[in-house]
């Protein structure tokens, strides 16, 4: 396979993910922002700006930083790389440009969630509730990626689709748990009150946790739970654990395939592995706003070795033996 | 207006219908015009689907839009074949030995048979591949020979297409189309296939490997992208074969090889079938702006470690001015009569040739010797006097630059159009191979000027296809 197309299937899975964590992410926002609080628009929603890398670019636009300004900036502006919109777009150009290399039901998934994106208005969006825009995009992101499990060869391609998946899942929830933390900055004195409980709970419920927090705790909601499942938890699927299970089973996959030593293999294991024997405490220890910023410098380093492993940047020599035996 | 002027190739002059038409004129005859207009518009639906479309240039508005196929097929009995087929097989062999000759000893313009100025002034004429050996000798391993049909026994070719032809898989989609839409129609008429065309053409582009890696060497399809008009076609192709359709940017040169940028790291390329023409193919010696070729691939080529297909400088063997020489080629090289006609041709170069053309500018065909796909040409009987006067000052430009041949009243089939089934002018673009054999896959792509009495069957002009029978013996 060209490194043109695994480059292409990776960033599509990656957009499509993002798109939907960026959904996760407002709606999270959203719900806090409805909490009982002594906040100012602006403390609520300039962490998710700074979250998802965009509030120079909101600053730009001159808009008062308010609920309904933020929302349609990251979720249907044009001219914002990151918005909704745009991930949808970028998504549906990669898949566009490789075609033959994903299933003609993929391709119609992707396709008409973007024909119904192009048409969005905010006006849309106020008329059927932000919550079932969020859901929304949720929806079409399930639908993806079960069409992509359910008709895709277990072959390079469905590898890269699934690396790019997992690698930008785990980036999100690293990037949604960080907004918690800039949340509760400005106010430390409701660290432990009743908004603080409605706050993590908001968080758990934005990425479907709530009732997975409640099964294997059995207990009221405690940050460092919270943290112990979308950090640590192998069996909470948007968790970084879990993420980084896939991410180096794809790894290792590829590795095996091509017969070659990679350096992303190497990162990711190492990531993986400290993720594996780390216990919450620690990490709380270490600092939880710390160890998250290590986490996701770790995995922006990690996405730059496998564009160079595998995407062409390095330009190594394949095993040519190797490459003849797994075409 | 097709009429008694013009070759019916359904019927006779008495209206009788020809032996081969039989199962088709036995179908139309049955089959009614509602039934025709549901069946046409579900081949729409169909090649819609499948993504056929074709890029138009020079439009506004949309330019991704569908050629219009018509669903009355176009009859050549095996005879007429077995001739067609001799005739293509000796022209494209005796351009093969030309485009040899012409970038190494030059004996056909030793012996006085071509003017020297015209192959080595030409723009076509690619010094740098002078005293290169290709593989086999080959130059041209696809060719896309325009043939037209004046008569019972009259074939003209009117242009070789050396270059990069396409239009194959409209020859291989209206196959598939007419068969899904009448099978019975194919159950009862002995039609000879055409869906091994892709392996046919990745056999020939593997013959011309390198000879050290011939026993599996590797194939690819260099398209130049996303926006090219026969995009859609490179992709069929690719996937059709089984190979990896690649870009420039895909493609890198590395201590002398060739190589493409996989996911797995760099893996060596033998044989490249570039759907790119030459000026885009390496910007360290042709063009220096294109983004589209590979830097070095040319030094590559020239060391014999990689095989370009079709090979870099085949365009002095199409030209519309060479053109005039082919048969003395067939008699130069292979010592035989051409079995093909030439249309008579007149290069605006020669003084006696510009004098009569310009005198009979209103009866003849003009064009542009490096143009192509219909842009830039006049058919005389069929233009206005202003644009007879107006072609005549571009021509006095640069007389050189244009050739005029006499119209040809090209044959006639019949087609589907919005006042029922009635005679259409067409041509024939077969596709003829040349590896370790020349071969011809038995149809080919037939086009049709879809407006009543136009002769332009160009794509680009509102030109539709239809499927071609070649029916067996």
């Amino acid at each position: 396979m060209l490194s043109r197309a695994a480059d292409n299937l990776y960033w599509m899975a990656r957009y499509i993910e993002r798109a939907e964590n960026m959904a996760r992410m407002l709606d999270v926002s959203y719900r806090m922002s409805l909490m009982p609080s002594s906040d100012e628009p602006r403390t609520q929603w300039e962490p998710p700006l700074i979250i998802a890398g965009c509030d120079d670019g909101f600053a730009k636009t001159d808009l008062p930083l308010e609920s309904h300004n933020v929302i349609n900036y990251l979720a249907l502006d044009a001219g914002n790389p990151s918005s909704i919109r745009r991930c949808i777009q970028a998504a549906r150009e990669n898949a566009r440009a490789m075609r033959s290399e994903i299933t003609t039901e993929m391709w119609e998934s992707i396709n008409s969630t973007w024909l119904e994106m192009r048409e969005m208005e905010y006006s849309h969006l106020v008329g059927m509730g932000y919550s079932d825009f969020f859901d929304w995009v949720k929806e079409r992101s399930h639908l993806f990626r079960g069409v992509t499990t359910g008709t895709m060869l277990r072959e390079e391609a469905f590898h890269f689709v699934r690396l790019g998946t997992a690698l930008e899942r785990a980036d999100a929830t690293a990037r949604l748990l960080d907004v918690k933390y800039h949340m509760l900055l400005p106010s430390p004195r409701d660290v432990g009150g009743l908004v603080d409980h409605y706050q993590w709970a908001a968080l758990l419920r934005s990425v479907s946790a709530l009732r997975a927090y409640r099964n294997t705790y059995r207990d009221s909601i405690k940050p460092a739970k919270v943290a112990d499942l979308l950090i640590l938890n192998p069996a909470m699927p948007r968790s970084i654990a879990a993420s980084f299970e896939e991410i180096t089973d794809t790894l290792f996959t590829l590795r095996d395939s091509y017969a070659r030593d990679y350096s992303s293999t190497r990162m990711a294991f190492a990531m993986h592995s400290r993720l594996r024997f780390t216990r919450i405490e620690e990490i709380f220890a270490f600092g939880l706003h710390e160890f998250l910023t290590e986490q996701i410098d770790g995995n922006l380093k990690l996405g730059i070795a496998i564009a160079r492993d595998f995407m062409g940047a390095a330009d190594q020599l394949a095993d040519q033996t190797q490459m003849q035996a797994s075409a | 207006m097709a009429g008694p002027d013009f070759f019916d190739e359904m019927r006779d002059a008495k209206g009788v219908v020809r032996p081969a038409y039989g199962g088709v004129a036995a179908w139309l005859d049955k089959i009614p015009v509602k039934e025709m207009d549901r069946k046409r518009r579900e081949a729409e639906l169909l090649f819609r689907r499948l993504g056929i479309t074709f890029a138009v240039y020079n439009e506004g508005g949309d330019t991704e839009r569908l050629i219009p196929f018509d669903i009355v097929p176009r009859v050549l009995s095996a005879e007429e074949w077995a001739y067609l087929e001799r005739g293509l097989i000796q022209r494209v062999s005796a351009l093969n030995a030309f485009l040899h000759d012409v970038y190494h000893d030059q004996e056909i313009i030793k012996a006085g048979k071509i003017p020297e100025r015209l192959v080595l002034n030409n723009s076509q004429f690619r010094k740098e591949m002078v005293g290169i050996d290709l593989p086999r000798q080959l130059y041209n391993q696809i060719a896309g020979v325009d043939v037209v049909r004046t008569g019972e026994n009259e074939f003209f070719v009117l242009e070789d297409n050396m270059r990069v032809p396409s239009g194959v898989s409209y020859m291989l989609e209206d196959r598939e189309v007419m068969m899904r839409l009448f099978p019975d129609l194919f159950a009862r008429n002995r039609v000879a296939p055409v869906s091994h065309y892709p392996e046919t053409l990745l056999t020939t582009l593997r013959s011309v490997a390198p000879e050290a890696v011939r026993d599996d060497p590797t194939v690819v399809l260099l398209t130049p992208g996303f926006f090219n008009s026969a995009y859609f076609e490179h992709a069929f192709l690719a996937e059709q074969m089984g190979i990896e359709l690649v870009e420039g940017q895909d493609l890198v040169v590395r201590d002398g090889l060739v190589y493409m940028r996989t996911a797995g790291g760099l893996r060596r390329v033998d044989v490249i079938y570039r759907r790119i023409d030459d000026d885009f193919l390496d910007p360290q010696v042709f063009r220096p702006d294109s983004a589209l070729g590979v830097p070095g691939i040319f030094e590559v080529y020239a060391q014999g470690r990689v095989s370009l297909c079709n090979a870099v400088g085949t365009g002095i063997a199409d030209d519309k001015a060479v053109y005039m020489y082919v048969p003395e080629m067939v008699r130069f090289y292979l010592g035989e009569e051409p079995i093909l006609n030439n249309v008579p041709t007149y290069w605006m170069s020669n003084e006696d040739d510009l004098k009569y053309v310009l005198e009979h500018l209103p009866e003849l065909v003009v064009k542009e010797v490096h143009g192509s796909g219909g842009y830039g040409m006049l058919v005389g009987p069929q233009s206005s006097k202003a644009e007879v006067a107006a072609y005549r000052e571009r021509v006095l430009k640069d007389p050189g630059a244009f050739i005029a041949q006499p119209t040809l009243a090209l044959s006639t089939c019949p087609t589907f159009v919005a006042k029922g089934v009635a005679p259409r002018h067409v041509d024939l673009r077969p596709f003829v191979l040349s590896g370790e054999q020349v071969q011809v896959v038995p149809g080919g792509l037939t086009r049709v000027a879809m407006a009543e009495g136009s002769l332009v069957v160009n794509s680009s002009q509102g030109g539709g296809t239809k499927d071609t029978w070649v029916l067996r013996g």
